[in-house]
């Protein structure tokens, strides 16, 4: 294995990081052309993984790893680390490429957007998640980028967060995804600690042993989970449609090019050290199968054109899946190959829906049409996106539709299904392509909502390129195959595998397939309105699916946390109290009266004025029990707390007693500003079976603390830590006062987790007290400046008025 | 609650106990005392006042929200914990300053004073925040 040592593709994947806080900032100066500017990085990355294409086809690796949590045993020793192979080659390239183009279009698309700057903010830092998911080695680094995806894709998901249909398909894209990497996670961790590595790279040099470990079943179905949700596999489709909510451009990128083949990307690294078993070769090609047919069909339901563009992309992720699945060099082959023909075709076909969107003001299919004439370079793009979607010679989306039948040389009982179901979803598939090609840009002119003209160059720059490029590269197919097929199948088989791909060839078998692909497609284009229609009966009558049951999931969460909450918090503040008192009574008396209760000590030799004291607070208490008013009872209980705080400094503690004596009287003053606030009846109007109740619960669990006590000084103090803290208080920390040297410096971690918890809980009374008082009345800053606010209320009410404005 | 006498002596009385509780705040780290107590003796003063001379008074004489006050007293103890890692020492480890002033007595300065400053300020803030915003109500629509 030959290793290139260059340090720069770290730089690669980090850098759309480094640029995503600036692009607010560069908006704001340059505009919409800010798209521009910023496309500059990618495609400065671009350029430089170029330099790594030469080197990697001829079999070379590069690795970097920079510490992240050093360590020696294999859970503490984990790495920030990157590869590139020939596989996370290819994938990087698509990722920078395809978004140099899209950050491009997205500054004509949003155009006059308010939030632009943002938008170029959360897609570069969802390209930076993307190469660092391609590129990356450590299994923590991989899950980081990945969730990283998946979060990046709910922002931009959500972006038009005022419409509920954005923000619903944000939500499930982030459960879905999200929920499938928390299965992965799990996947990863039992593979790591099974091959005992975190490193990508290692596992691929032990290829083969992980088949025969016990806990295979488990890491291929948690790892297939993470795949499965994030590539919109059967039954996980159905958040890729909804997440067409986004702006095109997220489309194109996200949920066509780029992150919905993370999926794919897993399953293509994990092959070698998951792959070849019968489950794989099994679960694989049955769940992409049931998805391309699913996929395919349904796209036919739609009008919409980003819809019917989302449904073929879930179409096409099944066919990776199943070509996946089946796993022979030449399966790897045709899926690299699909994985491209659809990155430039589909990313293509998107940013014309989106332009089309922009200039007609639709994105439905039998609104628009014959807009060619006016649009003349995105109907060249489209068409030749069409015929690589279609798989017509010699463009790209053809070799990769012929590497799929040439399944056929070497016919197993996997290969045979796997090419029919291909066949089916591939003429289905081409409908879609003829729709957006033909229905839209041919045939008569129609009406639509905004009259049409040829985009910016901004958005037809990328959809022209993207176009030329699926088409072009069937004639450069040998060089293509040389430098990007091969390497990704050696990344994957770990053989050097041969390059068959010529631009001229014949294969009679392979032409007949493909004819019979076209004759299908031809077909059902024809009746393309006739089996929408069916379709659209038959979706009346089956209503139910796994979108519709997302709902209802999530309706039954909101629902059971409904019902939980207002079992436990129905607002009642006597029942809270006894609950809280009869489970303070439990815990202290439980154990010891299952252990026995502690001996009960003498009467102490206490001096008279100790003696006093503790009259002092009985008196308190007897007055708390027989005041006729709460406020008398608040102050009594206050007369109580001011003996015991007297107790304490007597018995030598008078930092306690000090504290005590404060928060006595700040819990008076307090509990009596509550009293008055909370318009309370002066007097206790409790009636005798209540006050039976509450007056036992207060002797059981006073009496349960008592002997908790008594049971506590049974036992011989340890004074290990006391003696700790009386010999190093000065020594260590300068100070005298323990109790202070204690909660400032031996525990001060503890104390600043507490006055956290202290203003965190000042925040919250405030807003409730606030919440009582009914809304802005009360405000703190109001109350000094009353006057001030109304007056400009006054006049903000009265400038909007017509006629006003102009004088 | 209102009677001439509490009304001319709360003033000097409150004044005196914020005084006394920054008294009892610095002492603390050697005799009984510290950020905590002070922070209480503080907010009780401050309630003194505004039992006297209404909220509106308190929040005029205090001219930040109390709870600015509580974020900054937060802040200041995160920050003391930070400043070990000048030193290359973990968080929070308590780090000394000494000065000899021009009449010989010796001035100690230390994170941990900083961090009970923190906690005086927050403990004086959240009770300050929570005894006015009640307070606020009593004297009806201010």
């Amino acid at each position: 294995m030959q290793s290139v040592t260059d340090f720069s593709f770290l730089l690669v994947a980090l850098a759309p990081f480094f640029a995503a806080p600036l692009a607010p900032w560069i908006t704001r100066f340059a505009g919409h052309h800010a798209g521009w500017v910023l496309a500059i990085v990618p495609a400065s990355i671009f350029v430089t993984l170029i330099g790594f294409i030469e080197p990697i086809s001829l079999g070379g690796r590069a690795r970097i790893g920079l510490p992240w949590i050093p360590g020696d045993a294999l859970n503490t020793n984990i790495e920030f680390s990157f590869y590139l192979d020939g596989l996370s080659l290819v994938f990087a390239l698509l990722i920078s490429g395809i978004g140099t183009f899209i950050i491009a279009y997205s500054g004509g698309y949003l155009k006059g957007h308010p939030h632009q700057g943002r938008f170029f903010a959360f897609m570069l830092a969802f390209m930076g998640s993307m190469m660092g998911l391609v590129l990356a080695d450590s299994i923590v680094t991989l899950f980081v980028f990945w969730e990283l995806t998946s979060i990046t894709s709910f922002l931009l998901i959500g972006f038009d967060h005022h419409r509920q249909a954005a923000r619903r398909g944000a939500i499930q894209a982030l459960i879905i995804t999200g929920g499938g990497g928390l299965a992965l996670l799990a996947g990863l961790v039992i593979l790591a600690f099974e091959n005992q590595t975190w490193s990508v790279a290692e596992m691929l040099t032990r290829a083969g042993t992980m088949q025969e470990s016990p806990h295979y079943l488990a890491m291929l179905l948690l790892v297939l989970a993470g795949a499965f949700t994030k590539s919109a596999q059967v039954p996980f489709h159905f958040w890729l449609p909804n997440a067409m909510e986004a702006p095109t451009p997220v489309s194109a990128y996200l949920h066509s090019a780029t992150m919905v083949k993370a999926g794919v990307y897993l399953l293509l690294r994990m092959n070698p050290v998951l792959g070849d078993t019968v489950q794989w070769q099994t679960i694989l090609p049955a769940f992409g199968g049931l998805t391309l047919l699913t996929g395919a069909i349904l796209a036919l339901r739609q009008t919409d054109m980003k819809q019917m563009l989302a449904y073929t992309t879930v179409g096409t992720l099944g066919m990776l899946v199943m070509l996946i699945g089946v796993g022979s060099e030449a399966a790897i082959a045709a899926a690299i190959l699909v994985l491209v023909a659809h990155a430039f075709y589909k990313g293509a076909l998107f940013l014309i829906a989106g332009t089309i969107d922009r200039e007609t003001g639709t994105y439905d299919i039998t609104q628009v049409s014959g807009l060619f004439a006016r649009m003349p370079v995105s109907g060249i793009a489209a068409i030749l996106a069409a015929i690589s979607m279609a798989g017509i010679p010699v463009s790209l989306g053809y070799f990769a539709k012929e590497e799929v039948y040439s399944l056929l040389a070497d016919p197993g009982w996997r290969e045979v299904p796997v090419v029919i179901v291909a066949l089916v979803g591939n003429a289905l598939m081409l409908v879609v392509g003829l729709a957006i090609a033909m229905k839209v840009f041919f045939g008569a002119q129609t009406q639509t909502p905004k009259a049409p003209h040829e985009g910016p160059l901004s958005m037809i720059s990328g959809s022209l390129i993207l176009g030329v490029a699926s088409f072009g590269a069937g004639f450069v197919i040998h060089d293509f195959g040389r430098l990007f097929v091969v390497p990704s199948v050696t990344a994957v088989r770990d053989l050097l595998a041969g390059n068959h791909l010529e631009t001229w060839h014949f294969a009679p078998l392979l032409l007949a397939l493909s004819v019979v692909t076209w004759a299908l497609g031809a077909l059902a284009f024809w009746f393309l309105d006739d089996i929408r229609t069916q379709l659209r009966r038959l979706a009346g009558i089956w209503s139910w699916g796994p979108d519709h049951g997302f709902d209802q999931a999530m309706f039954g969460l909101i629902r059971s946390a409904g019902w939980i909450t207002r079992m436990l918090h129905h607002g009642r503040l006597e029942i809270y109290f006894v609950l809280i008192f009869v489970a303070l009574a439990l815990v202290t008396l439980g154990p010891l009266l299952a252990q026995g209760l502690p001996p009960m000590p003498g009467i102490p030799y206490l001096t008279f004025y100790e003696w006093g004291i503790m009259v002092i607070a009985l008196m308190g208490l007897f007055a708390v029990v027989v005041g006729r008013t709460r406020l008398v009872a608040i102050v009594s209980l206050g007369v109580q707390g001011f003996a015991v705080a007297v107790i304490f400094i007597l018995f030598g503690a008078p930092d306690l007693g000090f504290t005590q004596f404060m928060v006595e009287t700040l819990t008076v003053v307090i509990l009596t500003l509550v009293m008055t606030r909370l318009r309370l009846e002066h007097r206790d109007t409790r009636i005798f079976e209540d006050v039976v109740r509450d007056g036992a619960l207060a002797i059981i669990a006073g009496a349960g603390v008592t002997v908790l006590l008594f049971a506590v000084l049974r036992n011989p103090l340890d004074t290990r830590l006391s003696e700790f803290f009386t010999e190093t208080s000065v020594a260590l920390a300068h100070g005298h006062n323990i109790v202070n040297v204690i909660l400032v410096d031996y525990r001060a971690l503890d104390t600043l987790g507490e006055i956290t918890v202290v203003m965190t809980a000042g925040i919250a009374i405030l807003a409730l007290i606030r919440l009582r008082a009914g809304g802005q009345r009360t405000g703190a800053g109001l109350a000094k400046r009353a006057p001030a606010p109304k007056k400009r209320a006054g006049r903000a009410i009265r400038t909007p008025a017509p006629g006003s404005a102009g004088a | 609650m209102s009677t001439v006498i509490f009304r001319t002596i709360a003033p000097y009385l409150s004044a005196l106990m914020l005084v006394f509780s920054v008294f009892v705040l610095l002492r603390g780290h050697n005799e009984p005392g510290g950020g905590f107590i002070a922070g209480l003796i503080a907010a009780a003063s401050l309630a003194i006042y505004a039992i006297a001379a209404g909220v509106v008074e308190v929040r005029k004489a205090l001219r930040l929200h109390p709870l600015a006050l509580a974020g900054f007293g937060v802040f200041l103890a995160g920050l003391s914990g930070i400043l070990s890692a000048f030193v290359k020492a973990p968080f929070l480890t308590g780090l000394w300053v000494t000065f000899t002033l021009p009449d010989g007595t010796e001035l100690a300065l230390s994170t941990p004073l900083m961090f009970d400053i923190g906690v005086y300020f927050t403990v004086f803030g959240v009770l300050s925040t929570v005894a006015l915003a009640l307070e606020e109500d009593d004297e009806g629509s201010v």
